[in-house]
């Protein structure tokens, strides 16, 4: 990358351009409704309709889990108002066994594909990349455009799913075979939504690629993008990667389903005492092969992006840099790699040949070690600094304290013979909540205080973001921790009643207070909700940079312009230059020139 | 941070747990369920050396978190220190863990052979093949072979003698179920097309549960079978029992038509399948709708691939 600037909009008194007088590549700003706030080609429109799409989602996903915990709680207990809304699934209020199978199946659903992934990469991949490299928008922003208004009917799919004869899916978010090729109706709906949201993923990877790569500021090099771009940028190399396997395997199963193909059938299936008659020369086991193909991948897909986020907020608020940057972006690198060769350690116990076992144990034994160069690091980047604690760095601290445990318990079931115990009971069922919420959520929440400004131009409440903070860490650990004891004692994930089995007996009461606590936790995302939508206007105005921060993003007007940037930035550093001993301020944004240098344009930051 | 404090008190009480001296004091839930196969005190000693580990890890890792979170607090006037790191922590923190993770991986992979890649030559053989929402139970017959027309067959029972090895032989008819018996460590999935082998013993006569650990349909949660372990004598006298009563195999039975839907038995006021203690008998005691009777499982059984 070159470091001299190339001025295309000369000195800093540069008037509103004219649209006929804008230079090449500089795009007026759309004037109609339409154009401005529902079909933006703006990748700041674009991320914010994400963030709205995934909490949306968000609070959905939020609800099925109710239900389940419910179940799980008071088994049989009825929910007078769900009798009115789902008289099929929940008949005077009453769950079924397959209503019961169809939410846990929605839950993981939603969450991972509706909520999990369009916040960290539609919403923030989105917003943030440009502005943080210093470009005018993505690569492609008509694909960009595409990329949500595919991802919404992917949306209504789902949900119509619901109420389709059968119900939802209810074969669990992984729908194994044969089981998910003798469902009813919702599993067409689920793979279908699932392909449709496929494509919007492939399209915003493949703008994030091109984004981070053709679109840097000069001076802008790869060792000088902010961490979050790291970590989104690799994240979109595993999303085209992966996700073509699942569309693959999804396209099978769905040919499975409808024309009679038998790629995951074999011979000899008898359901309910009726031969399958077309079944026979498929592998049961193949759809598990390239389900956690994609699926391993898919994990750290869900957390890289979090690990991004956290290594901004981390620095900005000790004012320090970020320690080890350079193992912070191996490791993002050394994850993303290692995450292809671990897919089997999902199917130790599948039948899969047990040296298969042994080779996938060792595998995802090491991948935990690039997770823990980055725990260390995090813990570098607190040491000698001077600590602020406002509510994205309470998240985002409380994204690593909680992928700690994530990440610790993830030994457990690495271990082949240890699996053998924990392998599909609630051990499983914490650990998976401990790296995506308490990890991926967490993340995307510190993402949310720490971009909210920049976003709509306003600071949200610090107060209520630290009440919402800590009722959400408190009931959260509350919720998922005991998790891990009811795995200890082999009570199955997915079980609409564990009354049934001896080995389970009196775990009602530690069912019926996570229940409890899950009910708190829901509660206080009220208080997230109310701060969001009244700090749009009442919001203190938050100015261009109100965390002193150095990265691009913070060197423009909150919201930034159209096209971000009143001039076209030049980097001269990295993105973590804080408390630099050679200056009095403690921040130094990447774009100042260097002292002593005639700065050559005016800077909007504060 | 007081929660923080709070979380790392549960990792100390889960630690205690290990405590042989205090494990009167530790609630049930705390403990793993008794470990009755000669393999699963090795499965729990790892799980406890795992367990230790990422304890201490959790601890000061948590620890240090807390300790620079306070210790590193905002103050006026004060300036952060301004490090980019330093390669030698970055070495150290990358070989430690590497070589903790190896050396468990290691010591698994030892116990995981004798478990699953291994099955024991002297062992008594019999076939369980998995359907919703039950377990069919095969038994060579006087000819000890598996396979054919003398085989005796059960459904959801399975006796076997004390400190007999016993090797099951897994298949499924309709879809991927998993044979989990919590108390012997033992878990492996059943899967349509396949044969798939586990093996346990028990120590002491007694009764546990056969679990269904792999999602299966709706009546996944009620696919539950009996295990029991007899003395040599009382394990005889039952299977010759077995052979009796299921002279005209149970197969010439017409298959039960489709699992009921438990739209007739809402919730879990009254699930169709047995209480929790297993008959005296050994009789089968599956309610008429649940006894899908086990077809001849050999032929679908046996396509290996």
């Amino acid at each position: 990358m070159s470091t001299v600037p190339s001025p295309i909009l000369p000195g800093p008194a540069a008037p509103a351009p004219v649209a006929h007088e804008l230079p090449h590549g500089v795009h007026p700003a759309p004037t109609s409704f339409w154009r401005k706030y529902i079909f933006s080609t703006d990748h700041k429109v674009i991320g914010k309709q994400y963030l709205f799409y995934s909490l949306f989602m968000l609070v959905i996903g939020g609800f099925l889990a109710g239900l389940v915990r419910w179940q799980l709680a008071w088994p049989g207990k009825p929910i007078a108002f769900m009798g009115k809304l789902m008289p099929e699934g929940m008949p005077n209020g009453q769950m079924l066994p397959e209503f019961y199978n169809s939410l846990f199946t929605m839950h993981a659903t939603i969450m991972i594909f509706f909520a999990i992934m369009p916040i960290l990469i539609g919403a923030f991949g989105n917003f943030v990349v440009p502005l943080q490299i210093g470009a005018r928008d993505m690569a492609f922003p008509r694909l960009n455009l595409a990329s949500f208004w595919v991802a919404v009917p992917a949306a209504v799919i789902i949900i119509w799913s619901f109420f389709v004869t059968g119900g939802a899916a209810q074969s669990g978010w992984t729908s194994y075979a044969p089981l998910s090729a003798i469902q009813p109706r919702g599993q067409t709906l689920w793979l279908l939504s699932l392909l449709v949201l496929g494509i919007s993923s492939l399209l915003t990877a493949v703008n994030i690629i091109t984004t981070t790569i053709n679109m840097r500021a000069p001076g802008m090099t790869f060792f000088r993008l902010p961490l979050t771009v790291w970590a989104l940028f690799i994240t979109a190399i595993l999303l085209l990667l992966a996700l073509p396997v699942l569309s693959g395997a999804m396209i099978m199963l769905l040919f499975d389903r409808v024309l009679g193909t038998t790629f995951f059938l074999p011979a000899g299936l008898v359901v309910s005492g009726n031969a399958l008659s077309n079944a026979g020369g498929g592998q049961a086991l193949l759809w598990q092969h390239l389900f956690w193909f994609f699926g391993h991948p898919e994990v750290y897909i869900m957390i890289l992006p979090a690990m991004g986020i956290t290594s901004e907020v981390l620095p900005v608020f000790a004012r320090k840099p970020i320690f080890g940057y350079r193992a912070m972006a191996y490791s993002i690198m050394g994850i993303a790699g290692l995450g292809w060769i671990v897919w089997g350690h999902h199917m130790f116990q599948s039948g899969m040949n047990p040296i298969l076992g042994t080779t996938f144990m060792i595998s995802t034994m090491v991948i935990a070690v690039p997770s823990a160069i980055k725990v260390f690091n995090w813990l570098g980047t607190l040491w000698g600094g001077n600590i602020k604690f406002t509510t994205a760095m309470l998240m985002a601290l409380s994204f690593v304290s909680m992928f700690v445990i994530g990440g610790l318990s993830g030994i457990f079931m690495a271990s082949t013979p240890v699996d053998v115990f924990i392998h599909d009971t609630y051990f499983i069922v914490g650990h998976i909540h401990y790296v995506l919420f308490g990890g991926s959520l967490f993340g995307a929440f510190a993402g949310l205080y720490f971009w909210y400004p920049k976003m709509f131009g306003r600071l949200m409440n610090d107060t209520w973001g630290k009440i919402h903070w800590f009722l959400t860490f408190v009931t959260f650990n509350f919720v998922f921790f005991p998790m891990h004891f009811l795995g200890m004692r082999g009570m199955q994930r997915r079980i609409y009643d564990y009354s049934q089995y001896a080995h389970l007996k009196g775990l009602q009461p530690m069912n019926q207070f996570m229940t409890i606590s899950l009910f708190v936790l829901g509660a206080a995302q009220v208080i997230l909700v109310l701060n969001f939508f009244l700090s749009l206007r009442r919001g203190k105005v938050a100015g261009p940079n109100p965390w002193r921060a150095n990265t691009l993003e913070w060197q423009t007007s909150s919201p930034p312009p159209h096209e971000n940037f009143d001039h076209d930035p030049t980097v001269y550093r990295g993105p973590y230059e804080y408390s630099a001993p050679e200056r009095a301020d403690d921040h130094w944004p990447q774009d100042e020139p260097p002292s002593g240098a005639a700065p050559t344009r005016a800077h909007a930051h504060g | 941070m007081r929660v923080l404090g709070a979380l790392r008190t549960v990792a100390v009480a889960l630690g205690a747990s290990l405590l042989p001296a205090l494990a009167g004091a530790i609630p049930f839930w705390l403990r793993l369920p008794p470990a009755e196969s000669s393999f699963a005190d090795e499965i729990d000693r790892i799980f406890r050396l795992i367990l230790w580990i990422t304890g201490v890890i959790f601890v000061i890792v948590e620890a240090l978190l807390v300790f620079f979170l306070i210790r590193y607090r905002h103050r006026e006037g004060r300036r952060a220190r301004y490090t980019h790191g330093n390669n030698r922590v970055e070495v150290i923190w990358t070989i430690v863990p590497a070589v903790i993770c190896v050396v468990l991986a290691l010591l698994s992979r030892r116990v995981w052979a004798e478990i699953k890649q291994r099955m024991p030559e002297d062992a008594m053989q019999v076939e369980v093949t998995a359907e919703q929402f039950a377990w069919n139970i095969r038994y060579p017959g006087p000819d000890g072979k598996l396979g054919t027309p003398d085989d005796i067959l059960t459904l959801n029972q399975l006796h076997f003698p004390v400190g007999q090895k016993v090797v099951v032989s897994l298949h499924s008819k309709d879809v991927i179920h998993s044979f989990f018996l919590p108390e012997f460590r033992v878990k492996q999935d059943a899967v349509p097309g396949m044969t798939t082998k586990v093996w346990f013993d028990a120590a002491h006569v007694g009764h546990w549960e056969i679990a269904c650990a792999e999602l299966c349909g709706l009546g996944h949660y009620r696919m539950k079978g009996f295990l029991t372990a007899d003395s040599r004598e009382d394990f005889d006298k039952w299977l010759a029992e077995q052979a009796a009563a299921g002279a005209p195999s149970p197969a010439a039975t017409a298959p039960g038509g489709p699992a009921p839907t438990p739209a007739a038995a809402p919730a879990n006021a009254a699930p169709p399948a047995p209480g929790v203690s297993p008959p005296a008998d050994g009789k089968v005691s599956v309610p008429p709708a649940d006894r899908t009777p086990a077809a001849p499982p050999a032929q679908e059984g046996k396509q290996t691939p």
